[in-house]
Parts: structure tokens; sequence; C-alpha cells
């Protein structure tokens, strides 16, 4: 029911809506299959993993360099030229979007036989790591990835057909995966590894399950990225898009893929409309000088905020169901069970003189 | 709390929707410069330039000129969504900028499907205008400065080797290395050694350790100027003597207050010198730019305010404020008295310009002849 | 390669490994402490170049003096961020903490975009550090020299606190078990303070260094450095102060020597760091001078 309503609103928004907005529902779409995936290996699995920008990074360079013709790769390959086979092949943009998914998940599936030999913080600067040397080859393996000039011209595929289709079919999944055995395995082994460990719940292979998946989906939102940009370098891919993610996914509640379609709907958004603070804007006759750079500043501080007060982010755990929408004005109002401040805190009973 | 940072999201909506053009009698002109980043230095110092014309020059059409500017951070990226943003949501008329050759490319198509015109004020690359309609500059192109450079070496440092250290991560710097390599040989010179690097460097005792065993006549460095001053001064520190020649890249005040005393004699190729200044136009420019800021302009305050007159000048002559009628007014140019010197625009998009070869002499950037084309 | 030309490389490398060491202690000070990474330390050290940078050119005061005040002010600076950043979220599961540790380091860069504007600035030399010193083919500054000697003489006095004091003593025992600690009455919020108050200000020191080492600041400079000097620190062993220097030495050999050698991997000098840090990570996670490696 609710796919039809998407199908009509996408038909509308193709052929009316501005370029400008055209853009900002793509950008939410990818956003959205981002942060999914990302959630589900650090929210649903547990596994406190920083590798988005580099599965992406592989996402993009792959889907790219398949759908270039010849004559754009010429252009772009200036200093050394690509290497063959590379240089000839051009096929469709949702091959190349699968292929670029399975590569991507091929290196997921290596890197995280490395990976998951630790944990903890560990994990996260193992991944760290590899999103660094990820960047760092992108940036010199000259005759593959053009290097720190990257790759121009690409033909802009995206529209919102494919990265909606995409953003459906990934929550699909994911959302499947998440209600079933393997979710439960994963959820578990987020709760308490040992004990999963002894229920017989085998923690590497749902890890590595978790981090492949993520993986496939990243690569593809990264050549759907590619190819609404147009223009790729490694620079896009550095920590900062993982952290933008990281975001995303605390702000929406870790674990739960509602929250992080919510959030990520939220940061797309309120990305532009933060704008304002970086250039100047009128209030009426008010003029406010811009200062250039204060929209990461204050994201940084929600994020910092977030953490200290919300940790548990918009959705915490919960999912969606209608249930809990019809009841959301209700219970926003009233403090028993409040969804936005959590169960009522009992007073402690001070004791009386 | 989450309530508040929600109300907060909605305040910000409101007041983002709210804050749009209330001049009505404006003309709306784009602004997409680099104001932070590794190219900062052109991006201010171009705003710099175009907001000491605008109080010079602050009408068009009877009607007051209304400048946007958004920062393209130095990044390709951020350029592209500067230039859509600045086009679907600002609704400027034309735009100003980019200040770096492959910002400016990655911006362009933009612009170009949009039918919006756009001045690159310092963008030197020839594929910036190369099968465009809507792109111009005001600044000479790369091959010639690559060969003036190469002539230069040749003729007056008399330099029968050379090597070269490329930034291979932007397009301007690789394709004046290809240019001047090209001319240079032509002439009978040899390249001894050329090495790489990414403008971001910091450390550069390898690739100097690759060029000093080769000792060439002279070391060319088409770089921004950052990595010029860092480059030379590590050079200089590890015992190479060699005359250094870059590119119009390292006019900023960075490049001597980094490089200290060790960037004295670098030799480059640029687009402007306040002493060899002939026009009205540029001796009114200086002398408001030395009242207001005590110093002299360099290129990009100079290149940057001629992108304003010009694009003005044009929709002057289109006498209207429509894309396709400022763009073949762009693209008929003829001798515009601007503050770099006679600049005429073809429709290829390109200004034909004369040269100016500047060096570094006690800590400040000396005029030392021009060339014309 | 010739010997000189080796030995011209390995003056480079050594006095590169100092400063890694330097920052990497502040960093392993802290993890031995509160077991959280301080992704902020990078920046820490960009502010110390900043709070510097800024004394010399609008205080005018004599470098000296600048470079002091400036390494007090960024000791006070990871007070700031302790008790204000890290103490809330002291409860806090992990990955709470990690994630706001790098909102912190986000925050400390654009402030200072913001602050102090997009462009480079340059960072003054005095003279006694930027002579060049030549011996036959050999050449190098001053300052090469002088930073082994000076984070010599700092890791020194480092060590003389922590192992020769009461706060330190209180340090190390935080590290071991901080419950306990507090059941005996040690105000471990002081000596928290007091830990990054020294590493930040080691980390100030090395900052300053390395912006007379390459003589330019910009409010993302400290990123690549902070990284750098916690591979260095967990090759070391992290929670261990002489690991970390010594993991910061070796990092500094290894990345430049590597180079040296094969100068066509010079763009993956970066690279380099993050390679090392997982082969360590993968095989000997306690590092070079080993500590159990806490869950």
């Amino acid at each position: 029911m609710s796919l039809v309503v998407l199908f009509v609103f996408i038909y509308w928004a193709e052929t009316n809506a501005t370029e400008y907005q055209i853009r900002l529902l793509n950008n939410c779409a990818i956003f959205i299959i981002l942060a999914v995936s990302y959630n589900l290996i650090n929210g649903i699995c547990g596994q406190f993993s920083l590798e988005p920008n580099a599965f992406i990074a592989i996402g993009a360079y792959t889907s790219a360099l398949l759908t270039m013709g010849p004559h754009e790769k010429q252009i772009s390959y200036i200093i050394e030229p690509l290497v063959w086979p590379l240089s000839i092949i051009s096929i469709p943009f949702w091959l190349s979007l699968v292929i670029a998914g399975l590569v991507t998940a091929c290196f997921a599936f290596l890197m995280g036989f490395a990976v998951f030999r630790v944990r903890g913080d560990y994990l996260a600067i193992v991944t760290l790591g590899f999103g660094e040397v990820v960047r760092v080859v992108a940036n010199n393996l000259q005759s593959v990835t053009n290097g720190p000039l990257g790759l121009k011209g690409l033909t802009p595929y995206t529209n919102l057909w494919w990265s909606f289709g995409f953003m459906v079919i990934t929550l699909f999944f994911i959302w499947r995966l998440t209600k079933s055995s393997f979710g439960r395995a994963m959820k578990a082994i987020r709760e308490d590894e040992v004990a999963a460990e002894a229920m017989g719940v085998s923690s590497f292979r749902y890890k590595m399950m978790a981090f492949t998946i993520s993986g496939f989906f990243e690569g593809v939102a990264g050549g759907l990225l590619a190819h609404l940009i147009t223009t790729i370098s490694p620079v896009l891919f550095t920590f900062f898009f993982t952290f933008n993610l990281l975001i995303i996914i605390v702000i929406g509640g870790l674990g739960s893929t509602t929250g992080a379609v919510i959030a990520s709907i939220i940061f797309i958004y309120s990305s532009e409309a933060l704008r304002v603070v970086d250039e100047s804007f009128s209030i009426g006759s008010l003029q406010i000088a811009g200062i250039p750079g204060m929209r990461m500043v204050v994201f940084a501080i929600l994020l910092i905020i977030v953490m200290i007060f919300a940790r548990e982010g918009i959705m915490g755990r919960r999912e969606f169901s209608w249930n809990e929408l019809i009841n959301l004005p209700k219970s926003v109002i009233g403090r028993k069970n409040n969804i936005l401040f959590g169960p009522a805190r009992k007073r402690e009973k001070k004791p009386t003189k | 709390m989450k309530k508040v940072f929600v109300l907060s999201i909605i305040g910000f909506a409101v007041i983002f929707f709210a804050a749009g053009s209330f001049g009505a009698e404006t003309v709306r002109v784009g602004g997409v410069m680099a104001m932070t980043g590794a190219v900062a230095a052109y991006g201010q110092d171009a705003w710099t330039g175009i907001q000491l014309a605008k109080e010079m020059v602050p009408t068009v059409l009877g009607k007051q000129v209304e400048l946007v500017l958004v920062d393209s951070k130095s990044d390709k990226i951020e350029t592209a969504n500067a230039v859509s943003r600045l086009i679907e949501k600002e609704k400027v008329i034309a735009i100003l900028g980019e200040n770096t050759s492959g910002n400016t490319m990655a911006g362009a198509p933009i612009a170009e499907k949009a039918m919006v015109p756009m001045v690159a004020s310092s963008a030197t690359n020839p594929m910036v205008t190369q099968g465009k309609k809507y792109v111009f500059r005001t600044c000479f192109i790369d091959p010639y400065q690559g060969e003036i450079a190469a002539k230069y070496a040749f003729n007056e440092l008399k330099a029968k080797t050379a090597a070269l250290i490329v930034d291979k991560s932007q397009d301007f710097s690789v394709g004046l290395a290809k240019f001047f390599k090209d001319a240079f040989t032509k002439m009978g010179g040899k390249i001894v050694a050329e090495t790489f690097c990414v403008t971001e460097d910091k450390d550069f005792s390898a690739q100097i350790s690759f060029i000093k065993p080769t000792n060439p006549d002279v070391i060319y460095e088409p770089l921004y100027y950052s990595p010029v001053a860092l480059f030379t001064k590590q050079a200089r520190e590890l015992g190479m003597k060699t005359p250094v020649l870059s590119c119009d890249g390292a006019q900023a005040d960075e490049l001597i207050q980094i490089g200290g005393k060790e960037v004295e004699g670098v030799a480059f190729t640029g687009h402007f010198h306040a002493k060899a200044a002939t026009t009205m136009l540029a001796k009114d420019f200086i002398a408001r730019f030395k009242e207001k800021y005590k110093t002299e302009p360099n290129s990009f305050h100079a290149l940057g305010a001629d992108s304003y007159f010009i694009l003005l000048d044009a929709i002057t002559r289109a006498k209207s404020t429509e894309g396709p009628k400022i763009r073949n007014a762009l693209a008929t140019t003829k001798n515009f008295e601007g503050i770099t010197g006679k600049i005429s625009i073809g429709e290829d998009g390109n200004a034909e310009k004369t040269m100016v070869i500047m060096v570094v002499k006690d800590g400040k950037f000396e005029y030392l002849t021009s060339v014309n084309p | 390669m010739t010997f000189s030309g080796f030995l011209q490389q390995f003056i480079n490398a050594i006095s590169l490994g100092s400063l890694y060491a330097l920052v990497a202690i502040g960093y392993t000070m802290v993890y031995g402490v509160l077991r959280l990474i301080n992704f902020a330390h990078g920046d820490v050290l960009m502010a110390g170049c900043y709070f510097a940078f800024y004394g010399m050119l609008v205080f005018s005061l004599p470098w000296w003096v600048s470079f002091s005040i400036a390494i007090l002010l960024t000791a006070l600076l990871g007070i700031l961020i302790d008790r204000g950043a890290y103490l809330p979220v002291r409860k806090a599961p992990r990955i709470s903490a990690l994630i706001t540790a790098i909102g912190l380091s986000f925050l400390l860069e654009s402030l200072a975009l913001v602050i102090f504007g997009g462009r480079v600035k340059p960072f003054h030399r005095p003279s006694i550090f930027g002579q060049v010193i030549q011996s036959g083919d050999l050449y190098f500054i001053a300052l090469n020299l002088w930073i082994p000697a000076i984070t010599s003489l700092l890791i020194l006095l480092l060590l003389i606190v922590v192992y020769r004091t009461k706060v330190g003593m209180s340090m190390r025992a935080i590290a071991r078990d901080m419950t306990t600690v507090r059941l005996m009455g040690v105000d471990v919020n002081r000596i928290t303070s007091i830990t990054f108050a020294l590493g930040s200000a080691m980390a100030g020191a090395g900052g300053i260094m390395w912006a007379l080492k390459y003589p330019q600041i910009d409010p993302y400079m400290g990123i690549i450095p902070g990284l750098k000097a916690f591979v260095a620190a967990v090759l070391g062993g992290i929670g261990n102060v002489i690991g970390a220097a010594l993991g910061g030495l070796l990092l500094g050999v290894l990345e430049v020597m590597i180079i040296a050698f094969l100068p066509s991997l010079a763009g993956y000098k970066d690279a380099i760091a993050f390679l090392i840090l997982i082969l360590i990570l993968l095989f000997r996670p306690t590092g070079l001078m080993g500590e159990r490696l806490p869950l």
C-alpha cells in the first residue's frame, strides 16, 4: 500500500519538482540506504565499526569504472592510462551497481577475517585504519583510480526511480533480516557476546554476515552516489563521511532501522537548512552575517549534546509501528511510559526524620 | 530535550524559508569562491577584489547589484553544490568563480546546463572553457603560461635542463606541467627529473632527494602557494641552490610568510603587478585598494575585480539580465580596459592577456617584465 | 643509496619519530587512566600551535615566552575537554564515549576554522632553529637536533612525574583498577584531569615543534599526526608511557626509511602507519611493551 503511494510520489516528483528538490530527494534515498546498512553492523549487531567510507569508495569507483565509456575514461586519465580491461568495459547502470555491491561485499568478507579478531575500541580503530588505507590507495593507484584527480564526467544515471527503488529493496531486505532468526542472533551478540556463544550462536559467522551485507548495500549506495554527483575523487571518502553516518544512526537510535530512516531525512534537510548559518541571511530587515564553517560547529555540538543527554536517540531500539504512531500524541503528553523521555523513573523516597 | 531539537529544526526551516530575497529591484550575482581550504588565499583575495569593485560600480541597468557568496571550501564537490545552489535557490543571473581550474570544471557543467553565464577569474587550464558556451574567464590560459615560463627559463635563466615537481591532485598543475615540458623540450631543453606531490603534502624530502642528484639548471614548480613555499624552503635547507621558477599560483602573501628567506629569488609568471598597471580603471582601483587596505593589490584581487567589471559591462551591453544575452555580450568583449590590462574575450571564452613576470625580492613581489601575446 | 643519503633520512626519521612519541604519550596516558581513545588529541596539538602563533603575532611575545604560555594553555584545554566533554560520559557505555570523542574532535576543528579562518597561517621559525648545518654532503636544520633533545627532556620529566611522585602513582593505580583507587579515597577526577593536562601539554609541545618543522598551520593539521601518534601508542603498547615513546620513534623511522628505500611508494606514506596498525592489532594487540588487552 505504501509502495503505491511512494510510486505515485516519485512519478509526480520526477515531472514536477525542481532540480534542487530532486537532488535532495536523491540524497535522502542514498543516505537512507547507507544509514540503514551501517546500522546493521553498528546498531543491530553491536560491532562498532567505522568502515562506511571505505565501502562507499569501493562501490563508487567500481560502479563508475564499469559504466564509463572508453572515451570518457581517456579524458579523465591524463597522467596514466587506465589498465586493461577496465579501459574498454562499459556496462549498463543497474548491472554496475549490482557488481559494485558484490565487489564491496567481497572486500568486506576478506576484511572481516582480519577485523573481527578484535573487539570494542580496537575494532573501531582497525576499521578506521582500513578506511584510510583504501583512501590512500585510491589516491595513489593512478592507473586504476586516476589518483587524486578522480573520475569526472560520469553520466548522471541516478534518478529518483533508481535511488528510491534500491532504497525500497534495501529497507525490505534489512527489515526482514532483522526480524528473522539471523537478526535475533545478531542482537544476541550485541547484548552479550559470551552468552550468545554459549547458546551456540557462532558470533563470527553472524558478524561476518552483518558486515558483508552492510558492505553490499554500502557499495550499491556508493555507485548511486557516484552517478548522482558525476565526479568522484578520494577526497570525498574520508573519515568525515563515516562521521556523518555515525551522527545519523546515533541520533536515530542505534539499532533502530526506522530511526536510521528518520534521522537520514532530518540530516539531509537540516544540512540544507543550516546552510544559512554558513552564509549571511536576513530576518526581515535584520542582517546577520554568516560565518563560513559554523554549520559543522553546530553539528558537532549537537552530536555531543545528544551523546550526553539523549543517548538513545530518537527511536532508541524501537522500530516503527502504526500503534505507536497513533498513540504518539497521547504519550508525548502523558508521562508514565513516555516515548520521548523513557519510562518514568521512580522517585527515591527520602528517609523521613 | 528532543522536543527542543525538533522545534529548533522547525524554527530553522521557518527562518530559512522566510529569508528569501526581499529586495525586488536587484540584480543578483552569485560568487563561488574558495574562502576556506587549500586555495583560500585566492578565493578570499578575489572576493575582496570583487567587493571593492562593487563599491566602485554598485549598479547596473539602473538596479542595485546584490552579491551572494558561497564558499567552495577549495573542493570540487562543494563547488558543484555551490553552483547549483546559487542557480536554483538563490536564482542568480550569473556566477563569478571559481578560482582554480579543477574546481571551476566541477561546477561548469551545471552552469552550462542551466544557461547561466559563469566567469572564472583565475582558472587557467584550457579545459575549463573547452566545449562550453556559458563559461568564460578573465585570465590567460596555461599553454601560453607554460610557453612563456619555458622561454624565460631557457632564455633568461639560460637553463638547459629542468626538473619538475607536479601536484597530481590538481588539474591545473598537471596541465601546466605538460605545457611547460612541451615548450621547453621544443626549444632544445631537457627534462631531467619529474616528481609528484599532492597539495596537502608537508614533507618533500623524498621528492627533493629524487631531484637533487640530477643537478638541474632550474626547478619548475607549477603548484599552489603552500607547496611552493614548503618545497622551496626544504630544498634550500637540503642544500639546493638551483633557481626556482613557478606559476601564477605562487602569488599569495603566504608564499613569503611561510617561505621566508628561502623563497627569495623565486620567479613566476603572473597576471598583474601594480607597477605594470596601464589603464585608468587600474590606477583607480589600486588607489582605492591602497587607501582601504594599506597595501597594493595582487593578481587575485585584480582578477576578481575584473571579472565583476567585465560581467557588468556585458550586462550593460546586452541591456538584459537573461543568460543567453549576457553570454553573447561576454563573447564579444573587445579591448575592455580592465585592471589587469586590455581584455578581449572571444567565442571560446578565453581572454587574451598580457603576462607579467615577477620575482620575490626583499620579502615582496617585485615586477620584472611584461610579455604581450 | 649513499651512506650520507641514509644518514640524511635517518636524522629526519629521528626528529619525526620524536614528534610522534610526544603526541603518542598523551594518547597512552589518557587511555591508561580512562580506557578512552581521545580522538580530540590531534586537535589539541593544533590548538597548541595556534596559541603559540597568536602569542607571537598578536602579543608580540618573544618566542620562548609564547611557546611556554601556549603549552600551559594547551594543558588547560586538556582539562577543559576532560571536565566538559568526557566526565559526563564517564559512566556511559564505551561506544558513547568514543562517539563523544569523535564529535569533540570535529568540534575543535570546526571551531578553529571559524575562529582562526580558513587560510593557512605561517609559523615563525626563530633562527636558532632554522640554522642550516652542513657536514659534507649532509644538510639539515638545527631544529632536527633540537627536537630529539627537547623530546627526551620532556619525556624524562614526565617519567619522573609518573614513577616518582604521588600523583604519578595514583595515575598508575587508576590504570590498574579505578574502583579500588576510588575506594581508597583518591579523588579520581582530579587525577584524571591532571593526566589530561600532562598529556595535552606534551601534545602542545609536540605540536609547536611540528609547526617549527613544517611552518604552516591550519585547522586540520592535527588529524594525520594525531592518528599516526595513536598508531605509535598502540605499537608501543597502549597504556605504557615508555612504549608510546618507543612506538613513536619506531613509527617515524619506519615511515621515513621505507620511503627512502622505495621512493616510488612515496604517495603511500600515510598508509604505512595504518598498515602497521592493522598488523599489530591482528598479531600482537598488546604492542611491543605489552599490556593486558582490555575489553
